[in-house]
């Protein structure tokens, strides 16, 4: 065997050179077709996501007009708004809270449904996604109807209580707080569906090992339950902490940004000046502050499934 | 049908070399079988003969042509895969039938090749099912007709059996010898059980480290392997080693395994052993059958000796016995009767007459 | 003394055992008490939305109790069935759909039997990619988008804006990286030996995508096709930003700018409207269900 390594003779390296001219055309052409396969998609998101997002900071420069270019002024501009400040605290408060009770929500329903027999789960998984299946522009309507001023339905049955009526959409602070509720009425059932996945991956000979060792519920929840579930948790909040902090059509459909711009988000707020106040250029400026926030969450989401993979 | 060779075939992955230059000539009608230990480069070999990998240097002809640029379909070869790779959506007939429709053939042939297969692997009730509805062994019967439907010049086979349970396993692998035997078609059989090795192969490449040991009949591999690896890889339980060198005693050349036994060399061995120096760490290695229970009257070339047993494993027709020599762990094969017990003394024999002698250094057998 | 330890031992341990199923019990009333009220949370607004769709402008503003019909009626459906201008969204709502599920199956399987199966220069980082726009809203784009096309249609006279087909340009933007991504994922998990098997059978690259991969991956191509139906049916912002005359408008923005007319709320019609909407998806969620779930739950376990 050895004589084949020590005997590279002049007529065994033209061949070579021979063969790896075949062997690379017929590798170029398999990545060609690969690369012809995945063109459109390729176009496709370079024409229409990469170029719009470096064309939004291009147009972030310009003046209202969009004639003349006049750097960083736009931002100067919203620096110095009072409601600019507000739509920043407003998108954190809002992503912030509405995550945070959809995780907590979507973990206490998905032990329920993971607790009662199996064959009953499937039914009542159905019936608690139904709000996730729903158009939001939709949904949101009907939570609108049940806000109504004058009609409300939850001030009707408050009524009996001897409480409201509750000025749902009115007043600042109820209005935030319905947002969010309408927020996390969207939302929760996703993380619902996520974690009772995860909990079925976990084995039962992890739960049944730890009541051997002598774990109490709770515990068996914080030693064997969360850590199992730790990725898929991450990657669940983060992917929902992007939605909803870019979410437009829940905040627009149910009070439009008011009362007085104290429920406006980004997006809300970048329709508002861009497409309907006709300032692109500052419209565009007000988006572009989403991005530090959706870079951070997609990279932190990106480490998380790459993680995924290597365990896997 | 064709013969199928390899001219020194090299594969590297970036900086490793998987195969390091593999000669073969694998004559028409033959039943080859790769065997060595997992990373030796034996499937690699049998995917670059198949054409899903390219090779890295050298040349494999498949009936006297030059394949290396040739895509698998064109190369006329059929394989059957470890986990069947049967197609989950179709029946067994359209399993069988794939490769000859996307080639258009006329319907008519297709169900006739398709019945024969069948019938000849027995699967002809099962042929409407799906791959789901099958055992292991009735999915590996289907990824064989799959191959024999297409009349192919030669039969890859990569560890065919590796999934299936023992018993099952020797059963599929007597189908496959009698397959073989009926539609005689050149076959390369890829696998690293030495059992499955020997009972199958005309003759049998032993491979490791992503070279070739030895190729060889079974029955030469068995009784005059070349290197320890091939002698300690062929053979269950496997050929003891112990450290020995040569001396000689009262004219006579012996081999000396501890300060207190030495074995006088029979006539034949002695002339072979006669060069090699006095001082050469060396090892003998010693099949279990040639250690047996210490005869009453004395043959040519055994010599008894004796020994405290550590374990000895009835295994009915036999008794395995297990114990230590130079620090080696040695295995022999004992009558039931010779009231082998764990912990206490025999009387042994070995038959040095079937003996081998290896370089402890270089590993090659003398 | 044994007999001692055995009598103290065993009744302490029946009591262990009945208080142990006692506790489980305990603990499925619980959870069906508060699934109860989950789903009550959960149903309220679809459930109000089909109370108030079978009431008559009149109940409505006599404000009687909220959540009971007394005079029930279909005049709300009749009226916008019959409405040219509702079923014109409608209509539209649906061309869009099936037009956009057809064009991203169309660019995604492809893709994705690329990037799972032939390696080329950049492949790897593509996928990331596909993953990355995924993660990007569309909150983020619609104002660059709007002006590339206000831009476009000046430059070349091709008017795309307040047109509905320009959703179909649009709408692929939100559903073809996240369905490359999921079927990336169920290629991937195909046996590497099943295309090797395929291409010794003599099936070309082609062919083995639409004999072998497409059928075997058929779960993940019906997820994917919901995905993309429920997402270009639901969109709400694309076609607020790109299209205005009424004639051009999809479902959720045709309820919303048409049946709210300034202060006047016709919420009968409103509900009607969003329930009628809200059905094709809800539909295809009751019978195909699993899929649906197999379709959220692969985002983030696949790949």
């Amino acid at each position: 065997m050895a004589d084949v390594v020590l005997h590279p003779d002049r007529a065994a390296t033209s061949k070579t050179v021979r063969k790896r001219g075949g062997l690379h055309n017929m590798l170029k052409r398999k990545s060609t077709v690969a690369f012809l396969m995945a063109l459109p998609l390729i176009l496709l998101i370079a024409i229409l996501v990469i170029y719009p997002a470096f064309y939004a900071l291009h147009l972030a420069t310009l003046n209202k007009s969009m004639q003349r270019f006049i750097g960083l002024s736009n931002f100067e501009f919203l620096f110095k708004r009072e409601t600019f400040w507000l739509v920043v605290k407003q998108s954190c408060i809002f992503a912030i809270t509405a995550v945070i009770f959809k995780a907590v929500l979507g973990f206490i329903i998905a032990h329920f449904v993971h607790n009662i027999p199996a064959k009953g789960q499937r039914k009542w998984r159905g019936m608690l996604l139904v709000p996730w299946v729903i158009p939001p522009a939709m949904s949101t309507l009907a939570w609108l109807w049940l806000f109504d001023p004058s009609y409300s339905a939850f001030n009707y049955t408050l009524s009996f209580f001897g409480i409201g009526p509750i000025p749902w959409t009115g007043d600042e602070m109820w209005a935030r707080f319905s947002v969010i509720l309408v927020n996390i009425w969207v939302g929760a059932p996703f993380f619902m569906i996520m974690y009772l996945a995860a909990l079925k991956s976990v084995p039962d000979q992890l739960y049944e090992a730890a009541a051997i060792d002598g774990a109490n519920w709770w515990q068996r929840i914080w030693y064997v339950t969360l850590p199992m579930m730790r990725n898929i948790i991450a990657i669940t909040t983060l992917f929902s902490l992007i939605v909803t902090f870019a979410n437009f059509d829940i905040v627009r459909i149910l009070t439009a940004g008011g009362p007085l711009d104290h429920t406006h988000i980004f997006a809300t707020w970048a329709f508002r000046i861009g497409i309907e106040g006709s300032d692109i250029p500052l419209g565009a400026s007000v988006s572009l502050f989403m991005v530090p926030i959706l870079a951070v969450a997609a990279i932190f989401i990106l480490r998380d499934i790459s993680k995924r993979g290597n365990e896997a | 049908m064709a013969d199928v060779t390899l001219r020194k075939v090299v594969k590297r992955y970036d900086e490793v070399e998987a195969v390091r230059g593999i000669d073969l000539d694998i004559a028409d009608h033959e039943f080859v079988v790769l065997v060595g230990p997992s990373g030796c480069g034996k499937s690699t070999t049998l995917r670059m003969i198949a054409g899903l990998e390219d090779i890295s240097d050298g040349d494999i002809m498949i009936g006297g042509d030059v394949v290396n640029d040739v895509p698998p379909k064109d190369r006329d070869i059929a394989m059957v895969f470890q986990n069947y790779a049967l197609y989950p959506h179709m029946t067994v007939a359209e399993n069988m039938s794939f490769g000859l429709r996307l080639k258009r053939y006329p319907k008519a042939e297709i169900k006739s090749r398709v019945d024969e297969a069948a019938r000849m692997l027995d699967i002809v009730e099962l042929v409407d099912r799906k791959p789901k509805q099958l055992s292991g062994g009735q999915r590996q019967r289907v990824a064989m007709g799959r191959a024999i439907v297409r009349n192919p010049k030669v039969f890859l086979f990569d560890e065919p059996l590796s999934n299936l349970d023992a018993k099952l396993r020797v059963q599929m692998r007597i189908e496959i010898k009698k397959v073989h035997q009926k539609v005689r078609t050149t076959t390369v059989y890829v696998t690293h059980d030495q059992v499955e090795a020997m009972t199958l192969a005309d003759r049998v490449v032993v491979m490791n480290h992503g070279r070739i040991e030895q190729i060889g009949t079974p029955n030469e591999l068995y009784h005059k392997p070349a290197t320890k690896f091939v002698a300690s890889f062929i053979g269950s339980p496997a050929m003891n080693f112990v450290p020995c060198r040569l001396e000689d005693l009262a004219g006579k050349l012996h081999v000396r395994l501890t300060d207190r036994i030495a074995f006088p060399l029979p006539p034949a061995r002695a002339a072979r052993y006669q060069g090699i120096p006095r001082t050469d760490k060396l090892l003998l290695g010693l099949r279990p059958e040639h250690i047996t229970e210490a005869k009453p009257h004395a043959e040519p070339g055994v010599e008894a000796f004796d020994a405290v047993l550590d374990v000895t494993e009835p295994m009915g027709m036999e008794t395995l016995i297990y114990f230590t020599l130079e620090g080696a762990q040695v295995c022999g094969r004992v009558n039931p009767n010779a009231g082998a017990q764990d912990g206490a003394p025999l009387r042994l024999a070995v038959d040095l007459n079937n003996m081998h002698l290896l370089n402890e250094v270089t590993g090659v057998v003398l | 003394m044994t007999t001692a330890t055995i009598d103290k031992a065993a009744p302490t341990r029946t009591v262990k055992y009945g208080s142990m199923s006692r506790d489980r019990a305990w603990a499925l009333r619980w959870s069906y008490f508060f699934l109860v009220i989950f789903a009550i949370f959960f149903l309220t607004p679809p459930i109000y939305m089909f109370i108030t769709s079978l009431k008559s402008s009149a109940e409505i503003s006599a404000a009687t109790n909220p959540w009971w019909v007394f005079h029930p009626t279909l005049e709300n459906y009749t009226g916008l069935l019959t409405s040219n201008q509702f079923l014109r969204f409608f209509w539209n709502s649906a061309i869009v759909s099936i037009f956009v599920v057809t064009i991203t199956m169309l660019i995604a399987v492809p893709a994705a039997f690329a990037l799972s199966r032939m390696r080329f220069w950049g492949s790897a980082t593509l996928a990331t990619g596909v993953f990355l726009t995924y993660l990007i809203p569309e909150t983020l784009l619609f104002i660059p988008l709007f002006k590339m096309f206000a831009v476009v249609g000046d430059w070349t006279g091709v008017q795309l804006i307040n047109r509905w087909y320009v959703l179909l340009i649009l709408y692929p933007t939100l559903t073809v990286p996240f369905c490359t991504w999921i079927m990336i994922g169920y290629f991937a998990s195909i046996p590497k030996e099943l295309d090797e098997a395929a291409i010794i059978d003599g099936a070309s690259w082609f062919q083995t995508l639409t004999r072998i991969f497409i059928p075997v991956a058929l779960p993940g191509l019906i997820a994917a096709t919901i995905f993309a139906f429920t997402v270009s049916w639901a969109q709400f912002l694309y076609p607020l930003v790109f299209t205005t005359s009424t004639d051009q408008l999809v479902m959720p923005v045709g309820i919303i700018t048409t049946l709210i007319k300034g202060d006047v709320f016709n919420w009968g019609q409103i509900m009607t409207g969003a329930l009628l909407g809200a059905a094709p998806p809800l539909i295809i969620y009751a019978f195909l269900m699993d899929y649906y779930i197999a379709g959220l739950t692969a985002g983030a376990t696949k790949g």
